[in-house]
């Protein structure tokens, strides 16, 4: 484990390594030809890629898994972006008709980027990440995932870590896939709570009735509220935060019952007594108050806790995001898949980096020959793919791999599900 | 057209089905010929109508009583159907202005020539299926439920309901959705189960109930999903229409006018300027606090303070400087020298964000000129997240920190106050507007505020003694375009030998397929 020691200035050397013996074209292929039950669905997706210095180039597009393998072996692309299916090949976009090249498709996708918390941490800002702020991102996994899942009743949830600070999920069932932009701003807004920019100071406000999306969401976040955010980002501790706590509330609670207010803050020193003290003392004001102020701790959890999503980027259908599987080229992290069902164990400094799967593939094979599962595929594969299979079972990656695998048999068989259902129908009529 | 012509059909009502019900989803295109007097009335006073709902909406929370009341008298003035019922002494020529008949005739073609003129762009089809559908809403809405049902019947629209047990085990989450539902009242209505995607308006706002992919939407909002359909159908009909607008513009006649009619809606756009290049960089900190509106100044400074904008930011306020009249090369050393000072390096911004700068002034991309948004654009579209300074100051500022600011600004309290009550009832471009009066010493502005450059412009012509620019902004047929879209009572002077003339059928003009 001695290696997640990355230096950036390693990045081109190690990059030929990782796109030669380690990413996983196969199910990278197998991912975006969605059981080739399309025509042209991988043929016509875009492709882009940052190269040395910044090179922005966008609008790749290769007909084939082969095509796009030598492709990226030829760029070794610092940042690989996806974009959408269009109607033509992106890469012939400039010999068509203006306006007849559109994009069609695209997974329904969320960016969750932990710079939008920055007025909500103590613990970090910016760029960096910590493990007390990544709970964050936890809440946010589970909040959405839920109400994607049991709200919109899409099924194939891809969670991908984005390599730095923050998530992205990629919703790959046919009806996301479909969905117009009008449809996918309404998802994201039916899922956006925190309201506001830099002008707004209350950015939750909630209402009667609070909807079923709302309750669901805050039995999350009551989940982790008070060891995150009263212990771990200290939010009742110094003068400052509890400040803008307090400014929170609504005004007339607050010019009624400022001095008890005060009063707590020196007479209680323990943040989970504070905090329910405070909680009482607001609730016993709003009772002789006329309105305003019923859902206020509840807004305050949300405002700390919520999932803060850029709109701007599930919205578009033309609208591009960093791969999965590609490399992130400050941290050298791998743009890895998150297992939900250890989502709490979850740690982002403990995925692997580029130089770190490099380094394991030169280490010598301590007489790992091959686990079983692999026997029966060996028969199908050409020996190129084979050693591929080797060689990233021998490092860390492997794991993700098997994730990513995991995630592409569900959607098959539900593929197959849908066509023997549609078959049956057939036969009955 | 000959006139005994129509007097046969009044008689005979061939169209009777056609408009047996005050309102329609405009499925059918009209049959009958018409004159070009009065194809051009027709087109005028729908667009007059289309134009208030888009004001209203602005002004007024939509569907609010006064927004209704509003809306109303104006269909009512205009002598647009609103009437469920048909009474056989409004059907013979009375001395009250048209008939209901008339009334829903002239519904239904004006739609239908307007759909000619707000086919041709992405942008006018937005335009006008917005509009379209706010009108649409408020007149189904305004119907009494044995009306509601019975267009629904008369289109064929039906939805999948609800069993009785269903509504049961669900009832917690379905009373907890909606306004105003009780056990009692789920029992009693009709729940529909739709697709989300045929429900975005409740999606959107969460105002019903959502599982594994369906909404579960109460009779007393049906309306979202008629509308929903309407919406569908309007759209796709919209993108056939213009694949026959071939023909359309061979036609001499229609051309000058559907033209004419397709760019009143925006009013002046402010991206052709005539005084480009007027503006040195080096004025720019001395005309935000002088002349420009309050959202240009916030991005202004967020810029001079943090050296960056987000992207909602760089378009809001790149394009207004456009507008303002800023070269490209200005606006790229502009942008340039502020990012730098940030964390952006001169290589970094010029990969990374002098390409955008460029395509604002449609130098790359798709090469479209895009145009400074008006204050509707930025009060009701991208509000601000966190890290934005973009949107409007009146709309998206807390009201306190709003207070605050123009405090600093040395606004007057009672001035301040004012502006509050206005932000208060959501008239953001009045309360922008008192803004603006109260920072210029002037007891009335004198126009009616509808886009930042605007306000720039008049700050300008104050400031400046008025008379220089004046002269270039205005075109004498922009003057009357815009009054016939505002409202004023300006007729159309149809030439008098074209008035006769016989427009052909309209039907010819929309594709079946
Ligand atoms: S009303 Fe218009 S000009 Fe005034 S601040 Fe808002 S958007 Fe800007
Ligand atoms: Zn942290």
């Amino acid at each position: 484990m001695s290696t997640s020691d990355y230096d950036p200035a390693c990045l081109p050397d190690l990059l030929p390594l990782y796109y030669r013996r380690l990413f996983p074209f196969s199910q990278y292929y197998r991912w975006l030809s969605y059981g080739g039950v399309t025509k042209n669905y991988f043929l016509n997706r875009e492709f882009s890629f940052t190269l040395k210095d910044d090179i922005y180039v966008r609008y790749q597009s290769f007909s084939t898994q082969n095509e796009l393998e030598k492709e990226m072996q030829k760029m070794n692309p610092y940042k690989i972006d996806i974009g959408a299916v269009y109607s033509h090949r992106p890469s012939q976009h400039n010999t068509v008709k203006s306006g007849t090249f559109q994009a069609l498709e695209k997974e329904l996708v969320f960016d969750i980027d932990m710079t939008d918390y920055d007025d909500v941490r103590s613990c970090c800002s910016a760029a960096d990440i910590c493990s007390k702020c990544w709970t964050l991102m936890t809440i946010a996994i589970r909040i959405l995932d839920r109400a994607l899942r049991d709200d919109f009743g899409f099924q194939h949830l891809l969670w991908v870590y984005s390599g730095r600070r923050g998530v992205h999920c990629w919703v790959c069932d046919e009806a996301a896939r479909k969905l117009s932009v009008a449809a996918r701003s309404a998802v994201a807004e039916y899922l956006s709570l925190v309201k506001g920019g830099e002008e707004t100071v209350k950015k939750v406000v909630l209402s009667d009735p609070i909807h079923p999306f709302i309750s669901q969401s805050l039995s999350v976040v009551e989940r982790y509220f008070p060891q995150y955010a009263l212990v771990g980002q200290d939010l009742l501790s110094s003068k400052e935060s509890v400040d803008k706590v307090l400014s929170l509330l609504p005004e007339d609670i607050l010019c009624h019952s400022l001095h008890d207010l005060l009063n707590l803050y020196q007479t209680e020193k323990n943040p989970l007594k504070r905090w329910d003290k405070l909680k009482a003392v607001v609730h016993h004001k709003r009772a002789t108050s006329k309105k305003g102020g019923q859902y206020f701790e509840k807004e305050i959890m949300l405002q700390y806790c919520y999932p803060r999503l850029d709109v701007n980027v599930s919205k578009g259908v033309n609208h591009l995001l960093k791969s999965p599987f590609s490399v992130h080229p400050k941290t050298g992290r791998i743009s890895v898949p998150i297992d939900l069902r250890n989502l709490d164990k979850f740690d982002p400094f403990e995925v692997p980096t580029i130089s770190l799967i490099c380094e394991e593939l030169d280490k010598p094979r301590a007489g790992e020959e091959e686990e079983d599962d692999t026997k029966d595929k060996e028969n199908e594969t050409d020996p190129g793919e084979r050693r591929k299979i080797r060689d990233y079972k021998r490092t860390s990656l492997a794991k993700y791999i098997k994730m990513f695998d995991q995630f592409l048999d569900a959607m098959a068989r539900s593929r197959k599900g849908e066509m023997l259902k549609k078959s049956d129908l057939q036969k009955e009529f | 057209m000959q006139f005994t012509g129509r007097r046969r059909k009044l008689t005979v009502h061939p169209q009777n089905e056609l408009y047996g019900h005050c309102l329609q989803l405009y499925g059918q295109p009209p049959l009958e010929n018409i004159s070009l007097s009065e194809f051009e009335t027709f087109a005028v006073e729908r667009l007059k109508l289309l134009k208030t709902v888009e004001n209203l909406g602005v002004s007024f929370v939509k569907m609010s009583e006064q927004y209704s009341k509003k809306l109303h008298a104006e269909i009512s003035g205009l002598n647009f159907p609103f009437r469920p019922e048909v009474d056989e002494s409004s059907l013979s020529k009375s001395q009250a202005g048209p008939s209901e008949y008339e009334k829903r005739r002239k519904d239904h073609i004006s739609h239908f020539i307007l759909r000619l003129a707000y086919c041709q762009t992405e942008d006018l089809r937005r335009w006008f299926i917005q509009q379209e559908m706010d009108l649409f809403r408020h007149r189904f809405t305004d119907l009494l439920p044995k009306y509601k049902t019975e267009f629904l019947h008369r289109n064929n629209l039906k939805y999948d309901t609800m069993s009785l047990e269903e509504k049961k085990k669900l009832s917690d989450q379905l009373i907890n959705s909606s306004y105003g539902l009780s056990g009692a009242t789920i029992v009693e209505q009709d729940f529909y189960k739709v697709p989300f995607q045929d429900a975005l308006d409740l999606v959107r706002t969460r105002k019903v109930f959502l599982q594994g992919g369906y909404a579960y939407i109460p009779h007393q909002d049906i309306v979202t999903i008629v509308l929903n359909d309407f919406r569908t159908r309007l759209s796709k009909a919209l993108a056939l229409t213009a694949r026959s607008l071939p023909a359309v513009q061979s036609d001499e006649r229609l051309q000058p006018l559907l033209n004419h009619l397709s760019h009143a809606y925006v009013g002046q756009d402010y991206s052709i300027q005539k005084n480009i290049g007027k503006v040195s960089l080096e004025q720019i900190d001395a005309l935000s606090a002088k002349s420009f509106p309050l959202c240009m100044r916030q991005l202004h400074k967020a810029l001079r303070d943090s050296h960056h904008l987000r992207h909602g930011g760089r378009m809001q306020y790149g394009l207004f400087l456009k507008g303002i009249g800023l070269t490209l090369e200005q606006a790229l050393q502009f942008w340039r020298s502020e990012f730098i000072r940030g964390k952006v390096d001169a290589d970094k911004f010029d990969k990374a964000y002098a390409y955008s700068i460029r395509h604002m002034f449609g130098k790359e991309g798709k090469r479209t000129d895009y145009t400074p948004y008006s204050c509707m654009k930025v009060i009701l579209s991208n509000p601000p997240s966190q890290g934005d300074y973009h949107g409007c100051p009146f709309r998206h500022s807390d009201p306190e920190l709003l207070k605050q600011k123009l405090q600093s600004y040395k606004l007057s309290p009672s001035g301040i106050i004012q502006i509050l009550d206005l932000v208060k009832g959501m008239h953001y471009q009045l309360a922008c507007q008192k803004y603006f009066e109260l920072t210029h010493n002037i007891e009335d502005a004198g126009f009616s505020l509808n886009h930042p450059n605007q306000y720039f412009m008049e700050s300008q012509k104050l400031l400046s003694g008025g008379k220089d620019i004046k002269k270039e902004v205005e075109m004498p047929q922009k003057v009357q375009e815009n009054a016939a879209a505002n409202g004023a009572s300006v007729q159309p002077q149809p030439n008098t030998t074209q008035a006769e003339e016989e427009m052909g059928d309209l039907d010819s003009y929309f594709l079946d397929e």
